[in-house]
């Protein structure tokens, strides 16, 4: 049994999604959805505990099929804490769900709807787990359906165009893609990863293989939104479903990240990627162009939901940083905060949904006093709030404080002011909202607002309180990264 | 148990308070301190609450002799500012005290640099309550401006404290000295809180825009904290002592010409902050000795002042030096125990300045720093002229405003008169204070000369002061010029200094009228930029993005193939 856990890690998932979409009732898929993913969470925690420390990297062989004819599952702890990071913050978001769903979706559309969330939720796993390269684009694809359908089930109107275009980039991100693995399996003949790793190095002064690298990381640049390509998050979390967003702003982004780093670092292998393909000096100004825009532009916006979003693309910029700074501290950083910002990111758009399931709306003038009338919410919100800051004793802080040792390490003290700059910019756009919610008086039509229900509420609190646990104990989140980032490094 | 940081206490209690009843919250806030203070008087001296965070040795709770003297007076600061504030049902003003003195007091016990980060920045946010707590609309901008500045000073140490965690593999928060730019930020975020010149506008701005009991409460932590982290990294940097010097020589003249007399103490806050500050500079064991010394008794003295001024203003509803006067006869007992601030803070013999501020003074002499010697004797000379002499005169005497009032609550009275009999009893006792101080004190105030010395400065001050009253030359509401022991210069002073004054505030306004107007165009042109409906911000359709993509693909396919 312990040795399945990795398939059944994935199978889990993906075979209760159509059992979910053949119950009509939305209470009982929502309770088998619920379950199953709680289940997840339980088996990503058996397979962290497993590869703990390092060295001890599981090797599964789907169908007995040994590598590299068959497909291999493998898991380090990279994969581990990616894994438990899209189930546990999956779980949270799914058990807030029902509430939040019941106000704007009929009955029997709601299975579907859990449904597509399971999905995602499978192919996310899958992406992670898998050690071939085909397998990763067939997941990407999946995850990518399953993901427009879940902003397009958004009430405005305007989800559908969001979606739409969500559609078109995501494709065109996933064949990039696939022309890259297309491209790597030309010159090899080979779709396994690690196998991949040991014939790629004798093509290194291959056109063909610059060609795939280039399409590589356009593609992937665009599903993690970095700079220039980050057109498309905005308004996709912004029209998504209230909790919807809390999921994919948790999850989708992160997983592209875990996929980049497993390409760059494993695949392509460091020194190809770094050294003759000059990553760096692409990814690090293009993540501090958009750490700075981004954050500016959230400070400017008026629409809560919108704010949070293009705070997203600065806070993913922060972990492309952390990638292109090629050092130990940089990489721990951009892992730790993989980790730290899905949790943050997670429960702050959970917390928001919880106000909007009340007050109906997202702009910030409509959470105005909200404070008052929902202070438990409020009280999360600004809890992870000050961990988005990166205020010590919180995760935030954390990540942000090896990534600033990670520029000050390669001797870049503007890069270190620049990020000192882009907090202080956080503050304003964070500080903004609080401002909002606590200082301004409520409007007439939402004094009487009651607090949400349990349901959403404990949720969010286990958001705020793991942000708040992860700034005190870093051995799951830094202390994993460190060695993570060591094993990466040192592969090259 | 006795390692137990007090500043946890006034944090719990902190905590507690918006939860509890009115009268339970006022015993609370009393309790506090004193609770603290006993954890305090028990601990052992060393190193205690020793924590590693990812790799960091944080030491969260270091008492040693230099840290107990700003805990002990920081304590006793808190418990007359809670006996002040007893009549207070705010919540929000009480909670945020007990935060505020707690993060003081754990930012003075703190061992290293991350620990001292954090309660800097909770001094800060909690701070800001005790303005906001007035509910005008000028506190709320005051407040508004005041933690920007404070927040911005934390932010400089973070920056500060990483550099230097990077440079020495160590965040101990021991002597600095001005090595790099590590310690370069951090001594600016320092400078910022103890409002060196040029960066002390957030202090006269904010604390007379505070609440009666909120200014009381503010004007003996922020600062005096400032010193302290000082004193620990930067004692013996000679250009303190000019920093110093110059604190104590400008706030005079600015002083003299104020008309609110809470923003008067304001300035003579920063005045009396360069005695210390120069002290700190110089740096030898006697100076030392007098910074600690002059922070303990100003502290009591500057707490009483502002709390008879407090006591005016929550009596009459006005603290303009032109419309009060003749309150001696409402409310004598305010009017004692301000007179003994006012002894005080000119350091008249028998009072509580006298014998810390002579220690300054006496090394200064000491190590030749003849100029800033002078420069400080003449400083003395100011302080007994606008707060010795203005405050109560033109409160409680000059010419009868007609107004009368009841005395002062009891409880505010009695906060008075424990911070009165603190600064007599060390006047008259100094060896009591001289026992606690960082070094062996082998020094004695009551010489014949010092004393003689002086006296003779202070009447003479005095003197120019009635003099100048007399002629009709020192009406508050017109400016006027500083007045120092020489005042023979005074009559060509006024002349000169009078179109200074008009050229320096018009200077002043036009300068930050065009800033605030070049601040509000660059708010609009970024909105253009990045506002919700700009370019930037607005969402491309799919053509454009996928347009932005296909570059994108093209650059790299350019680098990586040629």
């Amino acid at each position: 049994m312990i040795e399945q856990l990795p398939a059944i890690q994935l199978l889990l998932t993906l075979l209760a999604a159509p059992i979910c979409s053949m119950l009509r009732n939305g209470d009982q898929s929502w309770r088998l959805a619920t379950i199953v993913s709680w289940a997840s969470v339980a088996i990503a925690g058996a397979l962290l505990h497993q590869v703990w420390g390092g060295g001890n990297d599981i090797s599964y062989h789907m169908g007995g099929w040994p590598p590299p004819w068959g497909i291999e599952v493998v898991v380090d702890e990279l994969t581990a804490i990616v894994l438990l990071l899209v189930t546990l913050f999956g779980a949270l978001v799914m058990t807030a769900l029902r509430e939040s769903l019941s106000t704007i979706m009929r009955h029997q559309r709601q299975s579907l709807y859990y449904t597509s969330f399971l999905l995602c939720m499978a192919s996310l796993i899958g992406i992670t787990l898998t050690g071939d390269a085909f397998n990763v684009f067939v997941f990407l694809e999946i995850s990518s359906l399953a993901t427009y359908t879940l902003i397009a089930r958004g009430r405005d109107r305007r989800a559908l165009t969001a979606a739409f275009r969500y559609l078109i980039m995501g494709t065109i991100g996933a064949t990039f893609i696939l022309i890259a693995i297309g491209f790597m399996y030309m010159l090899t003949g080979t779709l396994n990863m690690a196998d991949l790793a040991e014939r790629l190095p004798e093509h290194r002064d291959s056109r063909v293989l610059h060609a795939s690298f280039a399409f590589f990381t356009v593609g992937i640049a665009l599903k993690i939104a970095l700079f220039p390509l980050h057109y498309w998050l905005p308004n996709a979390y912004t029209y998504a479903p209230k909790a919807t967003t809390a999921f994919l702003a948790a999850t989708a982004t992160k997983v592209s990240l875990y996929v980049m780093i497993r390409f760059v670092f494993d695949v392509y292998g460091v020194e190809f990627s770094f050294q003759q393909m000059q990553l760096g000096t692409l990814l690090v100004p293009l993540s501090l162009a958009g750490i700075l825009i981004a954050s500016l532009t959230a400070i400017f916006q008026s629409d809560a939901k919108r704010l949070l979003a293009w705070s997203s693309v600065a806070q993913l910029g922060y972990m492309s940083l952390g990638v292109g700074l090629l050092n130990l501290n940089g990489l721990t950083a951009s892992i730790t905060h993989m980790f730290n910002h899905a949790m943050m990111k997670a429960g702050l758009f959970l917390a928001l949904a919880t106000m909007i399931y009340r007050v109906q709306s997202s702009q910030l003038t409509s959470l105005a006093g909200i404070g008052r009338t929902m202070p438990l919410t409020t009280g999360a919100f600004t809890v992870l709030g000050i961990g988005l800051i990166g205020v010590p004793f919180t995760a935030g802080f954390i990540s942000k404080w090896y990534l600033i040792t990670g520029a000050l390490d390669k001797g870049w003290l503007p890069v270190a002011v620049l990020l000192i700059i882009s907090s202080l910019m956080a503050i304003v756009y964070i500080g903004k909202m609080i401002d909002v919610m606590y200082f301004k008086p409520a409007p007439e039509e939402f004094s009487n607002v009651r607090e949400a229900p349990m349901s959403m509420l404990i949720p969010c609190w286990i958001f705020a309180l793991l942000t708040l646990y992860f700034g005190l104990d870093t051995r799951i989140t830094a202390g994993l990264a460190g060695r993570v980032a060591a094993n990466l490094l040192g592969a090259s | 148990m006795t390692s137990l940081n007090p500043a946890v206490i006034f944090l719990l209690a902190g905590l507690f308070t918006p939860f509890a009843a009115v009268d339970v919250r006022r015993y609370i806030t009393l309790a506090a301190p004193l609770i603290g203070l006993a954890l305090l008087l028990l601990a052992n001296h060393g190193d205690h609450g020793q924590i590693e965070i990812f790799n960091l040795q944080l030491v969260t709770y270091r008492l040693d002799k230099l840290a107990f003297v700003w805990a002990l007076i920081f304590h006793i600061a808190a418990f007359i500012g809670a006996l002040y504030a007893f009549h207070l049902k705010d919540a929000t003003q009480q909670t945020a005290a007990l935060f505020y003195q707690g993060a003081a007091i754990g930012a003075v016990l703190a061992g290293d640099l991350l620990t001292l980060f954090v309660w800097w920045e909770i001094t800060a946010i909690a701070s800001v309550f005790l303005i906001w707590a007035r509910k005008t609309d000028r506190a709320y901008r005051a407040g508004m401006r005041y933690l920007i500045i404070q927040i911005g000073s934390g932010v400089i140490l973070l920056t500060g404290l990483l550099l230097y965690n990077k440079d020495n593999g160590s965040l101990a928060f021991n002597h600095l000295g001005l090595e790099s730019v590590a310690t370069w930020l951090i001594f600016i975020a320092f400078g910022i809180k103890c409002a060196f010149p040029l960066l002390h506008n957030w202090l006269q701005d904010a604390y007379p825009e505070a609440t009666v009991t909120g200014t009381v409460i503010l004007s003996a932590f922020t600062t005096k904290l400032a010193v302290y982290a000082l004193a620990r990294g930067y004692a013996g940097t000679e250009i303190l002592i000019w920093i110093g010097a110059t604190m104590t020589a400008f706030p005079i003249f600015f002083a003299v010409i104020e008309n609110d007399l809470r923003r008067v103490l304001s300035y003579s806050l920063n005045n009396q902050l360069g005695f210390m500050v120069v002290g700190v500079g110089i740096g030898s064991e006697m100076a030392l000795n007098g910074t600690a010394a002059h922070a303990f008794s100003h502290i009591l003295y500057k707490a009483l002042l502002f709390m008879a001024m407090g006591a005016v203003l929550y009596r009459v509803k006005t603290i303009k030096a032109s419309e009060l006067g003749g309150l001696y006869k409402s409310m004598p007992w305010t009017t004692v125990f301000c007179i003994i601030g006012s002894l005080s803070i000119s350091a008249f013999p028998l009072f509580s300045g006298f014998i810390s501020k002579s220690m300054i003074l006496t090394a200064a002499a000491v190590e030749h720093h003849t100029i800033v010697w002078l420069i400080l004797l003449l400083a003395s000379a100011g302080v007994m002229d606008h707060s010795g002499i203005k405050i109560p005169f033109f409160a409680f005497f000059a010419h009868d405003s007609g107004k009368r009032c009841e005395e002062a609550p009891r409880h505010m009275l009695w906060a008075m008169g424990i911070a009165a009999f603190m600064c007599i009893a060390i006047g008259v006792y100094p060896q009591a204070l001289y026992q606690i101080l960082p070094y062996p004190v082998d020094y004695a105030p009551y010489t014949t000369t010092h004393v003689i010395t002086q006296l003779q400065l202070l009447l003479f001050s005095a003197l120019a002061f009635v003099f100048l009253f007399k002629t009709g030359l020192y009406p508050p509401e017109v400016k006027s010029v500083n007045l120092d022991t020489d005042w023979t210069y005074r009559s060509g002073a006024v002349a000169i200094m009078k179109p200074i004054n008009t050229l320096t505030s018009r200077l002043t306004q036009s300068a930050f009228g065009g800033l605030h107007a070049m601040w509000l165009v660059s708010i609009a042109a970024l909105d253009r930029v990045v506002g919700p409906k700009a370019w930037l911000s607005r969402s491309l359709d799919s053509t454009g993005m996928v347009a932005a993509t296909m570059g994108l693909l093209f650059l790299f396919l350019l680098l990586y193939l040629f």
